[in-house]
């Protein structure tokens, strides 16, 4: 699969010059923006949903269900809300903007009742991103803005028993979060994302089965898109939920040729360093990392500032751990501006040679 | 530079590099290669297979080859299952996995359950290369490296030439077709079985060794591997011989190139510690340097079979040998013979007594507690040198006692355990096995016995300034005292940890219903292997907030998956279950009539007689040897100590009959009975009568499958049938005590744990001899029945004996009604604690059903409304109830 042709070939040149002379940054969390907006049930439902279900499509349960919560679905309801959280962050610096489409799998959205909408979610996620960066773009043309087609983990583990009593017992199977994840990726690749990221990886066959996915995907295709994965070490015991290590981890995914691997969610910058420093020491790709504004407090909010986590993260860049940083959890436009300002002077960290290329 | 290395991963990473020299693949995970494997996983005993792997990994299998190809099994479900269960052992999981098959369907089904990255084993060219190169590019799509078979069109490659030749096409086709990293390819060049007595076959090790040397040459970025059993198969039977051949061929191999093989990762043998004539001889074989070689080998294959001359040349030997590693020797082999003249010798050669137990003796004790923890000794070998220590220890106290009494200096231990069985509770063989293996580790272990209250627990632990508490228990009200206990350190603000063990406990139990009410460490202990590990990680102040934060972080995981757990099917309402009950015709059924109705006494039974009639496979696992008798005696892992262990049994068993160091009594009785709804009947002499309660399965299940209740089996009021259910108690652990003491006082914890565990065999086996005289007899209803033990075991007769407190009858409390019917305890001598355990614990009680279709069944989980149904039935509150039913709710109780 690694010898099909790029879909975007003058798109990925870009990202590669640009990965080449600087560290690039991500943008930060789009649930925190979307609090901030106090959205309630009628919000979420727009006129569309307006009685708890899709007034487009067939359904075949009485009633309708509470959509608030349904970040994702605000990509169909209110778009201008979604596209103002990608301009917050091409404002503040982002070179690349995450789709809002964390939850677009049919998995997610069953829990809405809303399975149905997975393709078209991806689809219009990728195109919302997609308007927001060409704008910037358009203004300021020799910095190229690029948008990550996201893949969220679903709610479900491959490697997990969700019963005690039975370990061997599983609620998802590779084959299921397979078709998933095809239906999602192409729904990102028609609304043109540049990047595909396979993201919040809690366990990794979750992420295999996504690659799979992707790899037949490009192959049916004939073309494909530069990948990232990013993996989340759960708490300090420096694993995955599903026991990885991040050495483990990034051999495990290391077969789908990533164009970078890193590391997101659960924990604070600081308390991810060792293991980001893991991933720098062993990727042949680049690497990235957009952890949380530090631990959530009592309340589950993100207490560290902007320039908190920029002065830990500038010390990784210094250090030559990164070649692209953005944010998670609790971070907003001012701690990408800061974190940008950090890492803007600092050279991205340089690619080891792998010994006798294959042929 | 980043030098191409194989990188493969199970929870951790595993990188080849040429330090590595060469990777063991475990091959006891294997059904076409390990029978006791095989016959695991077509018997579903998943558990046990389980444990297999973890063996693999503990005797330093560094990736696992699972195999599950058999035309009996259901392969791919198999490989499924057992990737999924192994995926939940982090102490398997942390290797990568080799999925091993001949089938494609069942290789794509081991690839969709690894997290990590493994390996494929194998694919080949035998169906043409398009065949070939869509299946490695899957293999790359999955993220598994990939074993390639010297196997094509033609057939498979047996000369160097072929191998070769066939290697490097798979090689360029993968390489270049398809990006294959040639780091990711493993060549298999086929080994074939040598010294078969055909000419052809005498070069098929040469042939590998050749072809692995030409292929590192040519591709050194890849690695060659192969089934190294294959080549002694003519010397089945014949474990020295072929773990020789297994030896040489490695060493010629490996020295060729080839870094990597599927082993039995325990068994390898050294090969500089080869006799010198049996080395020679398979060199020739291997090498295939003279034409006789096979004729040779055979000459002399069978000396090496039985290996008793050799054990007692090495007895003289190490006596010669300095004090000190005479005293290790022993330890490690569990040799008591000589020890107190040993220990004596050393002591007069130290400054101070204590020297020798901190010297030599500890030495042997670690080199024990290293070969335990690497899983290469057994628990029985760890007690048996527990004895051995315990012996010298012993004689070098008073020693020690008379130099502190001058000094006033004392030795120092690891840490202080109080352990206790907890109150209601008599059962102690675990407890006194993971004593004895901390005592090993130099902890200090207090240990308070059986039946102990809560208070007297702590107030030792006060005292005797404790580091932990351990608890264990084994009958499952056990379960809700030890949470209890935990309550109440809590309460008196207890800090020091608490460790918890036992059958019936479980890391879900701890999780959800001790530790969330003890905020100090509470951590459970699987069996007497972890105990060391736990313990030391508990007092060590480098590893104690680790090891607790990993525990709290797990069980906080248990708790949350229990909180959502969803696999658990609904119950259905106490109605539809009573209505989906067992019926049959019962008018056209007739109840056989008692031959012999009332209570019958047996005072004093024939313990020669009840020994024919022992179930060993429990005695094995009492003692954490993992299998099942017969096999067991012969299992390549665990063989040896079971076969030692069995024989040991056999001579106490000798002994104890022929001087009636015990007395088994029981008492049976048979009374007439009508069940009304879930309850049974029985009516006494002058009107009163006795009601026996019995709990209803909820489970929702087709509607041809009946959810079950005991008294189903009876028949009821309005059919008028005179139906009778029987009782049971019998003991054979009447006298017991004097022995155990007697042992105990002589240092000797192997033989007071051997008495116990055979007096619960003896015990079972009078319930199973008894059980089998009533059906002939004493009811009658099959006086012609005749069956061999092993389909008594398999319980292939008419009829069921279900214990209160197991399963089908969940209720301890029953057995005080049981026991009043039967005037148990006057007639012999058990009695009952007040969580209604039986003490002697060599005991066994039931009851017994006639009915042909009556059968054993797991009442399992229990709605609120069942649990009110049952407390109104017998006089309880909703409380008590949920009390003695706790581990069967499926609720949280306020």
């Amino acid at each position: 699969m690694s010898t099909l042709p790029w879909l975007h070939p003058e798109r990925v040149a870009l990202l590669e010059k640009g990965l080449r002379e600087r560290i690039l940054v991500i943008d930060g969390g789009m649930g925190t923006m979307l609090q901030g907006h106090q959205l309630d049930e009628t919000a979420f439902r727009g006129e569309r949903f307006a009685d708890g279900h899709d007034s487009t499509h067939a359904h075949d349960h009485p009633g309708g269900c509470d959509l608030k919560g349904n970040n994702d679905l605000l990509t169909l309801t209110t778009p201008d809300i979604i596209r103002g959280v990608h301009e917050a962050y091409l404002e503040a610096g982002a070179d690349l903007i995450e789709t809002n489409t964390f939850n677009s799998t049919r998995i997610s959205q069953a829990d809405y009742h809303l399975e149905h909408l997975a393709y078209e979610l991806n689809r219009e996620g990728a195109r919302l991103a997609r308007a927001a960066c060409d704008a910037f773009e358009a203004k300021t043309p020799d910095k190229p803005r690029f948008v990550i087609g996201v893949l969220g983990p679903t709610s479900r583990t491959a490697s997990l028993s969700p019963d005690v009593n039975d370990p061997g017992f599983r609620n998802v199977t590779f084959e299921e979060l397979v078709t998933n994840y095809t239906e999602s990726a192409a729904g990102l690749i028609d609304g043109g994302a540049d990047l595909l990221m396979v993201e919040t990886i809690f366990d990794t066959l979750n992420a295999k089965a996504a690659l799979f996915a992707i790899s037949e995907l490009f192959r049916e295709r004939g073309a494909r898109l530069p990948v990232m994965i990013s993996g989340t070490i759960t708490d300090r015991s420096g694993r995955t939920l599903s026991g990885q290590t991040a050495e483990a981890f990034y051999y495990s995914v290391q077969h789908a040729r990533p164009i970078s691997v890193g590391l997101n969610c659960a924990l604070g910058a600081a308390d991810l360093r060792p293991h980001v420093q893991v991933l720098a020491n062993t990727a042949t790709c680049f690497v990235s990392t957009h952890p949380n504004a530090g631990l959530p407090n009592a309340f589950g909010e993100y207490d560290e500032t902007p320039e908190q986590m920029a002065a830990v993260i500038g010390g990784f860049a210094r250090d030559g751990l990164l070649n692209m940083v953005g944010g998670c959890c609790g971070t907003t436009p001012a701690h990408i501006k800061a974190i940008a300002e950090a890492v803007r002077d600092v050279a991205p960290r340089t690619l080891p040679a792998q010994a006798k290329e294959a042929a | 530079m980043m030098p191409r290395y194989t990188r493969l991963s199970g929870l951790e990473p595993l990188v080849i590099t040429p330090g590595l020299l060469f990777v063991n693949v475990g091959e006891r995970t294997n059904v076409t290669g390990s029978a006791q494997f095989r016959k695991l996983i077509k018997e579903e005993r998943y558990e046990e297979a389980v444990d297999v792997a973890r063996q693999q990994v503990a005797s330093g299998a560094q990736i696992i080859d699972v195999n599950m190809d058999e035309g009996l099994i259901d392969s791919e479900a198999a490989m499924t299952r057992f990737l999924n269960l192994i995926a939940a052992e982090p102490d398997i999981a942390r290797v990568p996995v080799m999925v091993d098959s001949s089938k494609w369907s069942v290789i794509e089904a081991g690839l969709r359950c690894l997290q990590g990255k493994g390996i494929v084993n194998s694919i080949s060219m035998k169906e043409g290369e398009e065949l070939f190169l869509e299946h490695a590019r899957k293999v790359q799509q999955y993220g598994a490296a990939v074993v390639v078979m010297a196997f094509d069109e033609q057939g498979q490659a047996d000369t160097c030439e072929r191998k070769v030749e066939i290697c490097a096409r798979a090689f360029e086709l993968l390489t270049t077709r398809l990006d294959f990293p040639p780091e990711d390819i493993i060549f298999d060049p086929n080994i074939f079985a040598i010294a078969t007595g055909i000419e052809e076959h005498n070069n098929y090790a040469v042939d590998f060794i050749e072809a692995t040397r030409e292929l590192k040459r040519r591709f050194p970025d890849s690695h060659v591997s192969g089934g190294v059993s294959n080549v002694s198969f003519s010397f089945r039977g014949n474990n020295v011989v072929r773990e020789a051949i297994h030896s040489v061929f490695l060493y010629h191999a490996i020295r060729a190139g080839m870094d990597m093989g599927i082993v039995n990762a325990g068994a390898l043998m050294i090969y500089d510690d080869l006799p010198e004539e049996l080395r020679e001889r398979v060199e020739d074989v291997v090498l295939n340097r003279r034409a006789d070689a096979t004729e040779r080998l055979l000459e002399i294959a069978d000396n090496y079979k039985a290996k008793k001359g050799e054990a007692v040349a090495e007895n003289l030997a190490w006596r010669d040998k300095p004090v000190r590693e005479r005293l290790s020797h022993a330890l490690v082999h569990g040799i008591d013979q000589y020890v107190v003249e040993d220990t004596e010798t050393a002591r007069l050669e130290s400054a101070r007594p204590l020297d020798v137990i901190e010297g030599p003796l500890m030495d042997g004790m670690n080199v024990v507690g290293d070969l335990f923890g690497a899983g290469k000794m057994f628990l029985p070998q760890v007690v048996k040198s527990a004895r051995v220590m315990k012996k010298a220890v012993a004689h070098l106290i008073p020693f020690i006692e008379e130099e502190k009494a001058r000094t006033g200096d004392a030795g120092k231990s690891n840490g202080k355990i109080v352990m206790a069985t907890v109150k209601g509770d008599v059962h102690d063989i675990g407890k006194n096995i993971v004593g004895v293996v901390l005592r090993c580790n130099n902890f200090d272990v207090i240990d308070l016995g059986v039946m102990v209250p809560t208070q007297k627990i702590l107030e030792t632990a006060i005292a005797e300034n404790a580091d932990i508490i351990g608890l264990s228990g084994l009958i499952t009200p056990s379960l809700e005292e030890m949470s209890q206990v935990a309550r109440e350190m809590q309460r008196q603000n207890f800090t020091i940890p608490l460790m918890i063990g036992g059958a019936t406990t479980s890391r879900a139990h701890t999780a959800l219903k001790i530790e969330p009410h003890y905020k100090s460490p509470t951590v459970w202990v699987k069996d007497a292997s972890r105990a060391v590990g736990v313990a030391q990680s508990l007092v060590s102040k480098e590893l104690v907030d680790n090891f607790i934060a990993k525990v709290k972080a797990d069980y906080a995981e248990v708790r949350e998956r229990h909180r959502n757990r969803s696999g658990g099917k609904p119950l259905v309402p106490l109605d539809k279950a009573r209505a989906q009950r067992f019926t049959t015709d019962w008018a056209g059924y007739e109840p056989p009539q008692p031959k012999q109705p009332g209570i019958t006494v047996f005072d004093d039974y024939d313990l020669a007689e009840l020994r024919g009639y022992i179930d060993w496979s429990p005695f094995f696992n009492a003692w954490e040897l993992a299998g099942h008798f017969p096999a067991i005696l012969t299992d390549e892992i665990v063989g040896k100590q079971a076969t030692e262990l069995y024989k040991d049994a056999q001579a106490m068993l000798d002994q104890l009959i022929t001087e009636k160091w015990l007395t088994a009594r029981g008492v049976i009785g048979f009374w007439p009975a009508a069940s009304t709804g879930d309850d049974v009947v029985v009516p006494l002499d002058g009107g009163k009568t006795v009601t026996l309660h019995h709990l209803r399965q909820q489970v929702d299940k087709p509607t041809d499958r009946p959810d079950f209740c005991l008294s189903d089996f009876i028949a009821p009021k309005p059919a008028n049938k005179q139906d009778w259910i029987g009782g049971f108690a019998v003991t054979a652990g009447i006298g017991i005590d004097e022995h155990v003491a007697r042992f105990e006082a002589a240092h000797d914890d192997y033989s007071a744990i051997l008495l116990k565990a055979l007096a619960d065999r003896l015990a079972e086996a009078f319930a199973e001899r008894m059980h089998e005289r009533v059906r002939r007899e004493f009811w009658g209803y099959a006086p012609d029945e005749s069956l061999d033990n092993a389909s008594l075991i398999d319980e292939k007769y008419r009829g069921i004996r279900p214990a209160p407190g197991y399963p089908a009858c969940p209720d301890h409390t029953e057995k005080g009604t049981l026991f009043q019917l039967l005037d148990a305890t006057r007639h012999t001598g058990i009695e009952l604690t007040d969580s209604f355990a039986m003490f002697p614990t060599a005991a066994v009680s039931g009851w017994y059903f006639s009915h042909p279709d009556s059968q054993y069944f797991v009442v399992g989980r229990l709605t609120r409304e069942q649990v009110d149904d049952y407390a109104k039935r017998k006089g309880w509150t909703r409380e008590e109830a949920e009390r003695w039913l706790a581990p069967n709710l499926d609720y949280d109780p306020d």
